[in-house]
């Protein structure tokens, strides 16, 4: 029976090899500089992904700046007032959220934001991107907060500090590291969102100009490239994959690292 | 009690100020689950009142005739689902009992990790590498063979192009595993160890334990599985791009299919006429409701198992 099973683990670590190889070779061969900072270009004349480098760098930050304040406070809300009926109901709402198919956010955004601004735009990608974030970053905020040992917030509380003190100035900090790497992979998941962008931000065949206008981002580019019948495009669009897969192994990685010793 | 106390029991300003300010990140999540649902539902309304319950039940799909029904769709999708569950849960019910029973932790430990990175693998790139490496593998390697043994069976029948239902199932399968295999770990883990003591005590053998301690997790293991069909349910961007997307329904695996997320991802930009656009936010609000519901069912099977063998020991 071990056999079975170890053949099983073997398929899937395998697979996971597979693809992660084909992704280097592939994308190895096909990057160079001027992919990296060129601007996409009809097929043949080459162009690259530079904008929709630029694109998710900026959705990555609009999504930030929303989603993980306020799942940050949905986290705190959970930990430090989350007894009640509402806190369990909102802990349920959450755990579904998370399972809704992000294009189902996408289709919500559209609905909400897009059609009432006749035009999609980067902040609509980044408010969809931000949806999916949030109720990562407030469920690993919950659970890092619980780690922390009462005994530090009965200390901070007998020497006479309000709740609001004790919980940002010495809960927080004591589980910071716990939400920073919380936070890295609801990074990760949406760096690779594409089904949510497809009709908030749209795509772009050029640099962005301002936040209010339709712009490019990698793996919108990755999907149209892929679907396209040319050749150079999936050159191109293997090479996008490769800066994407590096970006978000390097988080897993580092997370990994970063928490390597928290449990054991 | 004034509102004011019922913020702040302490009585201090800043209390108040915290606690109303966390408090409304909390309200605004429950604030964004329904404004999803009316938002989906009264943009589906215009569709809802042309269709009603037909659209459910019709299999027609025109643009052009401006007539819309979903059942090719829900077929697609309940189909290529079915398929991954069907090959993932084996693997990662092995996967999972090698981990928790077996493997020693110098070796579990860093499986554990690779077996995640699967999940971390964004679903585009899945696709890419769907349409590239593993569709003509199936083409070339595994459909052939199939229709040669299996032919006589309506599921392997008809021409072999590499994209459809299969190939979609089996991107499927890879992406699910790694969730289901992680879920049922923790199940596995959640077992009280004093049930495998207590087998191995009356003379059990090491296959024995191993299937004891399943059935004392299989409330939770079928959790994983539901939460694995949900997740397969709603996946877009790879199934989009291996499974042919034309709105058909077809017995065999072999043909070309749609599902309710591709269709939405590849027709919402080009819908100009107002039903058409509507039609597609229907089939969003159809798939809201079904993995919400497979979702909750998921979340009690799974919570039930963990929690109450957390209390026993």
């Amino acid at each position: 029976m071990t056999t079975l099973t170890a053949l099983c683990t073997f398929v899937a670590v395998g697979i996971l090899v597979v693809i992660l190889s084909y992704i280097a070779m592939r994308g190895i061969g096909a990057l160079n500089l001027r992919l990296l900072v060129d601007t996409p270009r009809p097929d043949g004349e080459g162009g690259g992904i530079g904008n929709a480098l630029v694109g998710s760098g900026l959705l990555l930050l609009l999504s930030c700046a929303v989603g993980i304040p306020v799942g940050l406070a949905c986290g705190i809300y959970l930990s430090e007032f989350g007894g009640g009926w509402f806190a369990s109901a909102v802990r349920f709402l959450i755990d579904t959220l998370t399972g809704i198919p992000s294009i189902v956010t996408g289709v919500f955004v559209y609905a909400v934001i897009v059609l009432r601004m006749k035009h999609f735009s980067a902040f609509s990608g980044g408010i969809a991107l931000a949806l999916i974030m949030i109720p990562i970053v407030a469920r690993t905020t919950e659970e890092m907060i619980k780690l922390v040992p009462h005994s530090l917030r009965e200390g901070a509380l007998a020497l006479g500090a309000p709740q609001w003190r004790v919980t940002l100035g010495v809960v927080l900090p004591a589980a910071a590291s716990g939400i920073a790497t919380g936070a890295m992979l609801a990074i990760a998941r949406v760096s690779g969102e594409t089904a949510p962008l497809l009709f908030t931000a749209f795509g772009s065949r050029f640099f962005p100009r301002n936040l209010n206008e339709p712009i490019a981002s990698l793996t919108v580019q990755i999907y149209n490239y892929a679907i396209s019948p040319y050749d150079e495009w999936h050159t191109q669009a293997w090479a996008a994959t490769l800066v994407l897969m590096a970006l978000i192994l390097s988080i897993n990685i580092a997370v990994r690292f970063l928490t390597r010793n928290r449990f054991s | 009690m004034n509102f004011r106390q019922r913020l702040s029991p302490t009585g201090n300003t800043g209390d108040a100020i915290f606690r109303a300010t966390v408090f409304a990140a909390a309200l605004l999540v429950l604030a964004v689950v329904l404004a999803m649902i009316v938002a989906l539902a009264s943009h589906s309304m215009l569709s809802i009142r042309q269709f009603g319950f037909g659209f459910l039940t019709s299999r027609e799909w025109d643009p052009v005739k401006g007539q819309f029904g979903a059942l090719a769709f829900i077929y697609g999708t309940i189909a290529s689902s079915l398929i991954a569950v069907l090959i993932s849960v084996p693997l990662s019910l092995g996967i999972a009992i090698f981990l928790v029973e077996q493997a020693p932790s110098y070796l579990a430990r860093p499986i554990t990790f690779l077996v995640e990175l699967l999940a971390a693998i964004p679903s585009v790139v899945y696709g890419l590498w769907g349409i590239f490496v593993l569709a003509p593998f199936l083409r070339v390697h595994v459909e052939p063979h199939l229709a040669r043994w299996f032919g006589w069976l309506p599921f392997f029948q008809g021409p072999i192009t590499g994209i459809g239902l299969l190939t979609g199932g089996v991107i499927l399968a890879i992406m699910i595993t790694p969730i289901i295999s992680a879920v049922v770990r923790d199940v596995l883990a959640a077992v009280p160890n004093t049930q495998r003591e207590a087998a191995l005590a009356l003379g059990a053998t090491k296959c024995e334990t191993t299937l004891i301690v399943l059935v004392n997790g299989a409330p939770g293991i079928a959790g994983a599985v539901i939460l694995g069909l949900g997740r397969a349910i709603g996946e877009t961007m790879a199934v989009t791009m291996v499974i042919g997307n034309r709105a058909e329904i077809s017995l065999s695996l072999f043909q070309p299919s749609y599902t309710l997320a591709s269709v939405i991802a590849n027709e919402f930009t080009e819908a100009t006429a107002n039903i058409y656009l509507s039609s597609l936010i229907e089939l969003g609000l159809i798939l809201f409701f079904v993995t919400f519901v497979v979702n909750a069912i998921a979340r009690l099977l799974v919570w039930r198992v963990t929690r109450s063998t957390a209390g026993a020991i």
